[in-house]
């Protein structure tokens, strides 16, 4: 039953990924289409961290989003990606305490 | 010419494993989590570990993991599966529009790789796919996370019990904090790219308690990505 379920979720994981990679050499893009394929990842970034982050402490949702603030300026200031991990984790944690 | 071509394809690998390293830190908190939670769920190590292995979808995973502790069964879990992760069909498809030029074979491999973080990553990363072997380049970015997610997966089931909570749940804001410290410097080098992200997050906000998680991100990727085309200067992106 389980094995069932692994493999059942591994194909349809699988499918919506590496379909796009044997359609797209068939489409030709308009111009539009280009820009649209190009502002996907900044939408898609968008989408991932809001609202998800006020779930990372389920019931204090203004802790995760205090954390994407101090998040936003470091990276503003041009902490790496890396500190900023660090600066969220620490600061989540906070919370906790 | 035979040294040249090696130099960089060792420095492919090289941008590679640099590149991914924060998605290594962001996925082995995340999966530590998941290990635990899935044991807690009753599933065993092995079949944690080896849905890691074949799945390599977190959300996902989380999902199944909780349903299979409800006792859910198999069909619902995949269709939600299937839903969940539809987003990456969208994100697939701008991938390998990015790495057009690369044959066939490369692009249908690396796609399956395609997940929230290795996909942010790599079209952060996206002048590399103008460089010879940057079939590489991505392919280490994939292999590094995925070894890291599952190895995460299997130390979270060992370990779980030992870990406090307190800090497996601060680790949880991680990969937030890595689309934040990827997103943020494109914003500040075209600040329109702001308008995108901050209207895909307000139709995942407002459609997500409609039509459920995996389609409210669904529907901000690509309707936010539809704002783009409005807001956003071809040569500036």
């Amino acid at each position: 039953m389980i094995w069932l379920i692994i493999i059942g979720m591994a194909v349809v994981t699988v499918l919506p990924r590496v379909v796009p990679a044997y359609i797209v050499d068939f489409i030709q893009f308009p111009s539009w289409m280009n820009k649209w394929l190009k502002a996907i990842p900044f939408a898609a970034l968008g989408a991932l961290i809001f609202p998800g982050i006020m779930t990372v402490i389920p019931e204090k949702p203004y802790a995760g989003v205090f954390a994407g603030l101090v998040a936003i300026l470091a990276a503003w200031f041009r902490v790496h990606v890396i500190g900023v991990v660090a600066i969220a984790i620490i600061t989540v944690y906070l919370f906790t305490i | 010419m035979q040294l040249e071509n090696k130099n960089q394809i060792t420095m492919q690998i090289r941008d590679g494993v640099i590149a991914g390293s924060p998605i290594v830190i962001g996925y082995l908190p995340i999966a530590i989590a998941f290990g635990v939670l899935a044991r807690q769920a009753g599933i065993s190590l092995l079949e944690l570990t080896s849905m890691s292995l074949l799945v390599f979808a977190g959300a996902a995973q989380f999902m199944a993991a909780g349903m299979i502790g409800l006792g859910v069964s198999a069909i619902e879990i995949i269709i939600a599966t299937f839903v969940l992760n539809l987003r990456h069909f969208v994100m697939a498809l701008s991938f390998v529009h990015q790495l057009q030029h690369i044959p066939l074979k490369w692009k249908g491999t690396l796609s399956i790789g395609v997940t929230d973080e290795t996909f942010s990553v790599s079209s952060i990363y996206k002048h590399k796919a103008e460089q010879a072997y940057c079939h590489l380049f991505y392919g280490t970015i994939i292999l590094t996370s995925y070894a890291s997610w599952v190895f995460g997966s299997f130390l979270g089931g060992v370990l779980g019990d030992v870990i406090p909570e307190q800090l497996t749940q601060s680790m949880g804001v991680a990969l937030y904090a890595m689309f934040i410290g990827l997103l943020v410097p494109s914003v500040r080098k075209y600040k329109r790219i702001a308008v995108v992200s901050v209207c895909a997050m307000l139709i995942n906000y407002l459609l997500s308690p409609l039509i459920g998680q995996g389609w409210g991100i669904v529907a901000g990727t690509i309707l936010g990505a539809v704002v783009g085309i409005f807001v956003l200067e071809e040569e500036k992106i």
